[in-house]
């Protein structure tokens, strides 16, 4: 027997001036996801089924940008991905270009465990949803008010709006953005609001994940989003991306979240287990290392736990929407570092 | 230091029964891109050029399943992917789902170069093969006669076909015949590091026979089957769920990132070793122009160049081929 642990994550990049009851809102959330997975692993429930009912939550909660609240594609629609990785024999499940299934990541774990396959997207994704009978509702159900304004936003400002949602006019690609941060002293959030003056009591909604290991040692991991806001119809992100977005082995699970080209250049998820594994680092400072030395200019933040029972977090970005809790009492929620 | 080229066109358990008709055509696809590779790193083409320019030619070549001659999903259609990257930069630019575009891996190049985004499938990335002009073609071009043969005998066994593998025991011998006639062909990738120490990589694949539509492998993930950074760029081929899983671009360069520094060949070997066996095969070059050619498979369609002269174009492996290459530097380790 090992000690269980948690860790679940909202989104990394949090707009610095999200209005108090928007806080304290996501931190409602959070706990009640968080406890959603504490109860499962008392009851001794496999990390793999954990973080599967823990992402199942955040999906269907508006709150955070995946599921019901997704990111609108520059055509205004929704297309939604999700993985899921099972440290045991890393097996693992992802889906992209989901339209209509109401817990992408329940998609992706059916992938895994009743195709020959490990990746399903677009219409081969809906129409494996539909042979396995997965709970389905019209593309509107995902639409928020809030994120059709949102949109409207981004096209205004004629750009891609990361899922930290700071647009800067004038860049289109993640380097320019990160340029962008060095040339106002690494400011880069608040530079994007000022640059853009927007209003910023606008609801942040944010890709989801969750890192399990529970009694039996076993790690698993699940990451699920609908993407950036304005993305070309077809994007594929890092979330459904094993090692990217999602990563679980032996030594770690670890779901990651941000600016996706920047994590996925990177593997981020997988470099953490990498750097565990070949370098010997423990878990905490290999998530360090990883932010640090890994995402050169990109802008991100993860959440990981080990096989031994301990959880982290870290991210170089203003803020990531977290949670984590382990079998000795330990439980936290936040927003900022 | 020196440039250097090693490219592949699947890797499998292919029987040594492959009668000279299956075998000798791609042997001089291997042969002919190979010098296309070699002739512009000596022009002084950048790695990236030459990985796409190589990778270009395997798939117009009907042998190789990728472009021209893809295998078909169960719906009988072709859903093409590719994945480019390079080292130094990390940029990378990957599609899946393509049907219509002739060469999936400049639409790769395309999607890194003109759009925000790293990664686009389907109705999506097909669109913006339109709205960029790139060439396209009726999804006929790509299907072939061997194909809808390959199909029609992975549908009569019920099962997913690797792209590579050999039917399964009680089929008939006349379909034993026509698949081994037919199946010994893969996935092709290139990798190059140029004259100016340059890295790139590039994968493309029509995926497995009788796939489900929508499946996407391990080609274009970017650290699965295709990664370039600054000590190394790798391409895999083989059972792509296996690829996925154990992230095989990706490990090897993190095998030569950890504090004793593993060498290309000993981090190719070991990322092939830890594979189950039969299920993986990569060309890798470093920054510093070592070449190998690692895979636990019976073969691999492979090809390789240095600028210090070693060539070597080969299908299968013997155990005691494996080890150093005639120059030593040069390396095909079978498992």
């Amino acid at each position: 027997m090992a000690p269980w642990a948690i860790a679940i994550h909202g989104g990394a990049g949090v707009d610095p001036n999200l209005p108090e009851h928007r806080q304290e809102e996501a931190k409602r959330v959070l706990a009640r996801c968080l406890q959603v997975g504490v109860d499962l692993l008392r009851a001794g429930a496999q990390a793999l089924d954990v973080v599967e009912a823990v992402v199942r939550e955040l999906e269907t909660d508006p709150f955070f940008n995946s599921g019901r609240g997704s990111a609108l594609t520059r055509a205004g629609t929704v297309e939604m991905e999700a993985s899921i990785m099972d440290g045991r024999g890393r097996r693992c499940g992802a889906v992209s270009g989901v339209s209509t299934v109401k817990n992408p990541v329940s998609l992706a774990r059916r992938v895994m465990d009743n195709s020959p396959h490990s990746y399903l997207a677009f219409d081969g994704a809906e129409e494996f949803a539909r042979a396995q009978g997965l709970e389905t509702v019209d593309n509107s159900y995902f639409i928020t008010d809030d994120n059709v304004g949102m949109l409207k936003l981004a096209k205004e400002a004629g750009s891609i709006l990361f899922d930290y949602r700071i647009p800067l006019a004038g860049t289109d690609t993640c380097s320019a953005l990160a340029g962008a941060a060095d040339s106002n002293g690494g400011g880069v959030h608040k530079a994007g609001m000022v640059m853009n003056g927007l209003p910023i009591s606008v609801y942040a909604p944010e890709t989801v994940g969750c890192a399990v290991v529970d009694a039996s040692g076993a790690c698993a991991a699940a990451t699920s989003t609908g993407g950036l806001m304005n993305k070309m119809a077809g994007r594929i992100g890092d979330s459904p991306l094993i090692g990217s977005g999602t990563y679980a082995c032996g030594a770690c699970a670890v779901s990651c979240t941000g600016e996706g080209e920047a994590i996925i250049r990177c593997t981020l998820a997988r470099d953490v287990a990498a750097v565990m594994e070949y370098k010997g680092l423990p878990l905490q400072q290999a998530v360090d290392y990883c932010v640090k030395e890994r995402l050169d200019q990109g802008f991100a933040g993860l959440i990981a736990v080990s096989g031994t029972g301990e959880v982290a977090y870290g991210f170089n970005c203003t803020g990531m929407f977290r949670g984590c809790a382990t079998e000795d009492g330990f439980m936290e929620v936040g927003i900022w570092e | 230091m020196g440039w250097a080229l090693a490219l592949h066109g699947g890797a499998g358990d292919v029987p040594r029964t492959l009668p000279p008709e299956s075998r000798e055509p791609r042997l001089a696809t291997l042969r002919r891109c190979l010098d296309i590779g070699t002739a512009a790193l000596r022009e002084g083409r950048t790695a990236l050029d030459v990985v796409e320019l190589v990778v270009r030619e395997l798939e117009d070549c009907p042998h190789f399943n990728a472009g021209r001659g893809s295998v078909l999903t169960s719906a009988g259609t072709v859903e093409m992917e590719a994945c480019v990257m390079e080292g130094a930069t990390l940029h990378c630019g990957a599609v899946s789902g393509l049907s219509t575009v002739a060469n999936a891996v400049s639409l790769a190049r395309l999607v890194m170069e003109k759009t925000p985004h790293i990664y686009l499938a389907f109705d999506g990335a097909e669109a913006f093969a339109r709205e960029q002009g790139v060439e396209t073609k009726d999804p006929s071009h790509f299907i072939t006669d061997n194909n809808i043969e390959r199909l029609r005998q992975a549908k009569e066994a019920n099962r997913v076909q690797i792209d590579y593998t050999q039917p399964a025991a009680g089929q008939s011998q006349k379909a034993q015949a026509v698949v081994d006639d037919n199946c010994q062909t893969g996935t092709v990738g290139c990798v190059a590091v140029d004259a100016a120490g340059n890295l790139a990589t590039a994968t493309s694949t029509g995926g497995l026979v009788n796939k489900m539509p929508g499946r996407i492998g391990d080609t274009p993930l970017v650290g699965a089957g295709t990664y370039a950074n600054a000590l190394c760029a790798v391409s895999a081929t083989g059972k792509g769920e296996e690829i996925i899983r154990r992230t095989v671009a990706r490990d090897v360069a993190a095998l030569m990132e950890r504090g004793d520094a593993l060498p290309l060949r000993d981090a190719a070997a070991r990322v092939v070793a830890g594979a189950a066996r039969g299920a993986v095969g990569l060309v890798a070059v470093s920054r510093q122009g070592e070449v190998c050619m690692a895979h636990n498979t019976t073969a691999m369609f492979r090809a390789c160049a240095t600028e210090a002269g070693h060539t070597e174009v080969g299908i299968w492996t013997d155990a005691a081929d494996a080890g150093t290459g005639a120059d030593g530097e040069t390396v095909s380790v079978a498992l």
